[in-house]
């Protein structure tokens, strides 16, 4: 099925032209990919009608000016004309939605998955447990906790809220889901590159929201096991040091750490 | 009035349709309500318009070769300038200043509502002035 | 050609024939009914709004110029985004086009003496302002204006996460404010079916008249919606009741869905008579009818029909919405909007185009809603949509479609402010504050696609982690000041051709019966109307050789159109 999507795109690609980015990037996990043709797909459409009414228009401004005072021909309709610009149009649309659901469907697919996270959103930070290992993971705003899940392995995420709907939005996975107070998002992941990735809230959640970061670290295997097992000798992962009142005092943060996914 | 009862009825008979497929496709209540909701305010007007339609004489304006002489007369009764209507919308600016200042801005907010109500009522019926 | 008309005769219950002249001064204005001076104040306090709201805008540009910016903390950076996001909305776009020019130009257009509810009318407006002053004293509460976002989404705006009276005065606001535009639909709902002038059949008024129907239509659908939302809320704020809330078996997001079921068709309530204006605008610059009338009207209609059915692509990402009904909905309205462009391109087409500001500031719109439109086609899809929801592509999208709705607003400015203030604006200012709004459009909404592409999300006060973001920061505050200097050059150009050059009856050679009276109209609208045989009544008037064709059919000059 990824196969059959990304045909297009690998036709083009074997003809040997790069098929530009349009802006988007390839992402790191599977469904990252797909969406990414998906967009490309969505763009090259998107150029060639949008260069055709531009075309038009411009060309209609420049040879159609007014040369004198004569009233021009007064043509008021022209129905097969009309019924082409309604027919492709939907023809285009539905070819559009068609991939469009081949994507969708692939991207809310639920196949086997090897780990499993519970991701809790609060004003203002995120925190994560790994059910049956006894890894909690906790950190807010700037202290920017770092969520650890193995590479080219199917993980299962587990998004809520405690209290009002942030957004898990992760750049490089091309992905954002809310997590909404009462309701159990769920969702599967699957990287293909390990690399630290800076992500953070998107659904404005009063007043920290700019401020509520979190990563996502992609990692090999071994390299997740020795991580889960230090943070359970460690106990209470460190970064959770929380108090109710915990507020920072500068409003917008002067000094704050950059992490290695930046782009 | 026949274009006017079809428009509403072709509406009204689209949002028909999609309530019946969004409340059957999407177990979802409040879109599937709210469609239906939409789907009665078209259809109400345009059920009336429709049975008028068949029953009146032709009106000046749905005929196509009508002349400016066929609408001489009497159009409607159009009120010269009122007080009422500034009136009665500080009488709302109030009652909805009532919901974030408390209840004691009722007072005003429905003394001058009434007070437009009675006035518009008895302008209506003297003709207000020019 | 012209049937003489003897003024209306007006029912006046106890009649007081004309004797007095009326109130003069502040009085007048307090007590007016007549359409086209509340229509003038509508346009004059929604232009006034937005200035308001363009300024909240260059305050929130000029924080984000850099990426760690402290012109403005956070807290006041949540109500900047808000009130600017709320005034532009809901105080400006709207009642600029359905309670100002549409107020001013439906009854005229279909040959009414007035609206069909005078004192609602005022209602209307009156209803309109107090809600604006409302909404707008949250900024003079102790804990400031409204807060989180213009949508409100629960549980953020409820009484534990947002106390204080900002949002309670911002949702009292919207109460007037919705009942305002209520009765305007009521209005013009009643005047276009009830109020036409002789000959004057549904499928020969202006396309303007058309989508202001629809528009009507789709309020009456919408916004008693919006205000049955904003009680809930306010239920749930102050009466200990838990419809958005967890904690009593509530479910927030049925806040999404109602706001969205009110909030797309508002979109295109906000569309839909700007797409009427630039209807009107090209014709009468291109010297040609509409082209494809019927097409429009048609189209015009389904978008309105469509509109209803696609709230939920607005909650793509909350995971709790059907996603393939919303997403084929929201690609099928492209289509009837794809009509409407080339319905434009064809009455251009082999026209003799000339170039006036109100010419163009309507082809800058066709540019700029094209951009806005082809970006909303990719965010109906949900795999695009959840990278591109939250971020700068979507405010990319929608800005670039409310500005070409400004476009649109100035070409109705230029195109109509001669009918109804007798006095023509200059041209060349005009065509100044053209260029520095439709290239500031495109320099302020371009980075903000990339940025959204490279993932910037909404609603940040600032973006220290990412400083390679500022370049396209500071591009797109450029674009800001750009459009805020075109709106200075609009002012200037009032002030500039204050009673400069009269306009006279019909200054376009115009095509639909607000040409054929003067300007500005007289009381009750016309002295006189013309025939009406087809939906150009002036252009037929004023050039009865040269009648509409199908295309392809040359123009008999013998050929006498049927009495």
């Amino acid at each position: 099925m990824r196969r059959v999507v990304a045909l297009p795109i690998a036709a083009l690609a074997l003809a040997g032209c790069t098929v530009p980015t349009f802006g988007a990037a390839p992402g790191v996990t599977t469904s990252s990919r797909s969406a990414y043709h998906l967009w490309q797909g969505f763009s090259i459409g998107a150029a060639l009608i949008g260069s055709l009414v531009v075309v038009l228009i411009l060309w209609t401004m420049v040879f159609h000016r007014r040369k004198g005072d004569n009233i021009p021909e007064q043509s008021q309709y022209h129905i097969p004309l009309e019924l082409t610009y309604v027919i492709v149009p939907i023809l285009i649309v539905i070819g559009l939605f068609a991939w469009t659901m081949v994507v969708e469907n692939q991207e809310v697919a639920n196949p086997k998955t090897s780990v499993t996270i519970n991701v809790n959103a609060f004003q203002w930070g995120w925190k994560f447990t790994y059910p049956g290992q006894d890894v909690v993971v906790i950190g807010q705003t700037t202290q920017n906790p770092e969520m650890v899940m193995p590479v080219n392995e199917n993980v299962h995420i587990n998004l809520t809220s405690t209290d009002v709907i942030h957004s898990f939005y992760v750049h490089d996975f091309n992905f954002s889901r809310l997590a909404l107070p009462g309701v159990l998002n769920q969702f599967t992941f699957r990287a293909v590159n390990t690399g630290t990735f800076q992500s953070q809230c998107s659904e404005i959640c009063g007043l920290y929201h700019s401020l509520m970061y979190f990563r996502v670290k992609v990692v090999t295997r071994p390299q997740y096991e020795v991580w889960l097992e230090s943070k359970a000798n460690a106990g209470v992962a460190q970064a959770s040091r929380i108090t109710n009142n915990q507020q920072t005092s500068s409003v917008v943060p002067t000094k704050l750490t950059k992490s290695k996914g930046d782009n | 009035m026949r274009v006017e009862a079809r428009i509403l009825l072709s509406l009204g008979s689209f949002f028909g349709f999609m309530s019946a497929l969004y409340w059957f496709w999407g177990h979802e209540n409040a879109g599937g309500v709210m469609i239906f909701a939409a789907m009665l305010l078209c259809f109400v007007p345009g059920s009336y318009y429709f049975w008028w339609s068949r029953r009146m004489k032709e009106r000046p304006e749905d005929d196509p070769n009508a002349t400016q002489a066929q609408g001489a007369g009497v159009i409607g009764a159009f009120p010269g300038t009122s007080i009422w209507p500034f009136t009665l919308a500080m009488g709302a600016f109030f009652v909805v200043l009532a919901l974030v200042f408390g209840i004691w801005f009722l007072v005003p907010g429905f003394g001058l509502a009434a007070w437009a109500l009675f006035g518009g009522t008895a302008e209506g019926r003297r003709g207000g002035t020019h | 050609m012209t049937d003489v008309l003897d003024p209306p005769i007006l029912a006046q219950p106890g009649d007081h024939g004309h004797a007095h002249e009326g109130p003069t001064g502040i009085l007048k204005w307090l007590t007016t009914t007549d359409h086209k001076i509340i229509g003038l104040s509508y346009t004059v306090t929604s232009v006034i709004m937005m200035v308001i709201g363009g300024a909240l805008a260059e305050i929130i540009r000029a924080q984000l110029t850099s990426s760690n910016n402290s012109l403005v903390s956070l807290a006041q950076y949540n109500e900047l985004f808000t009130m600017h996001g709320s005034v532009m909305i809901y105080l400006f776009a709207g009642p600029f086009a359905f309670g100002g020019l549409a107020n001013i130009l439906v009854p005229i257009q279909i040959g009414a003496p007035d609206m069909a509810f005078p004192r609602l009318n005022a209602l209307s407006y009156w209803l309109y302002l107090m809600g604006s002053i409302t909404m707008l004293m949250g900024f003079f509460t102790a804990g400031g204006a409204a807060n989180f976002g213009w949508v409100a989404y629960a549980p953020l705006s409820n009484s534990i996460n947002t106390p204080g009276a900002g949002a309670d005065l911002w949702i009292a606001g919207l109460l007037l404010t919705g009942f305002s535009a209520i009765f305007t639909g009521v209005n013009l709902t009643a005047t276009i079916f009830y109020l036409r002038a002789p000959g004057m059949t549904m499928f020969r008024m202006p396309i303007f008249t058309w989508n202001m129907l629809v528009t009507a239509i789709l309020i009456l659908l919408a916004f008693p919606v919006l205000t049955a939302g904003l009680i809930m809320l306010y239920c749930d704020r102050h009466f200990g009741t838990h419809i958005f809330s967890v904690q009593g078996g509530g479910v927030p997001v049925l806040w999404q869905h109602i706001f969205w079921f009110w909030g797309h068709p508002e979109v295109y309530i906000l569309a839909l008579p700007f797409f009427g204006m630039v209807t009107e605008i090209i014709p009468v610059f291109s010297r040609k009818p509409v082209f494809g009338y019927k097409g429009m009207v048609f189209a015009t209609m389904t978008i309105g029909a469509l509109s209803l059915g696609v709230w939920a692509h607005h909650m793509f990402t909350t995971g709790v919405v059907l996603l393939p009904f919303f997403s084929i909905m929201s690609f099928l309205i492209a289509v009837p909007t794809g009509i409407k462009f080339f319905n434009w391109i064809g009455t251009m087409w082999r026209g003799e185009i000339w170039f006036s500001t109100a010419m163009l500031m309507a082809i800058g719109f066709l540019f700029t809603f094209l951009v806005g439109g082809i970006t909303g086609i990719y965010l109906a899809s949900p795999p695009i949509d959840f990278f591109t929801h939250d971020t700068y592509f979507v405010v990319a999208h929608f800005h670039s479609i409310v500005m070409a709705l400004v476009l649109g607003a100035m070409g109705g400015l230029y195109y109509w402010g001669p009918k109804i203030t007798g006095y023509l604006l200059n041209e060349t200012i005009g065509k100044m504050q053209f260029w520095f709004l439709f290239i500031g459009i495109q320099v302020f909404t371009f980075p903000m696609y990339l940025l959204g592409l490279r993932g910037m999300p909404r609603r940040v006060a600032a973006y220290p982690l990412h400083p390679s973001w500022q370049t396209l920061n500071e591009l797109s505050t450029v674009g800001a000041v750009m459009i805020g200097v075109s709106t200075v050059l609009f002012m200037v150009n009032i002030g500039y051709s204050w009673k400069k050059y009269p306009a006279g009856d019909n200054p376009w050679d115009g095509h639909t019966l607000e040409w054929f009276t003067t300007s500005p109209p007289p009381h009750h609208n016309f002295y006189r109307l013309p025939r009406i045989r087809s939906e150009r009544p002036t252009w037929d008037y004023n050039h009865p050789d040269r009648p509409a064709k199908a295309h392809g059919h040359h123009d008999n000059q013998d050929e006498v159109p049927v009495v």
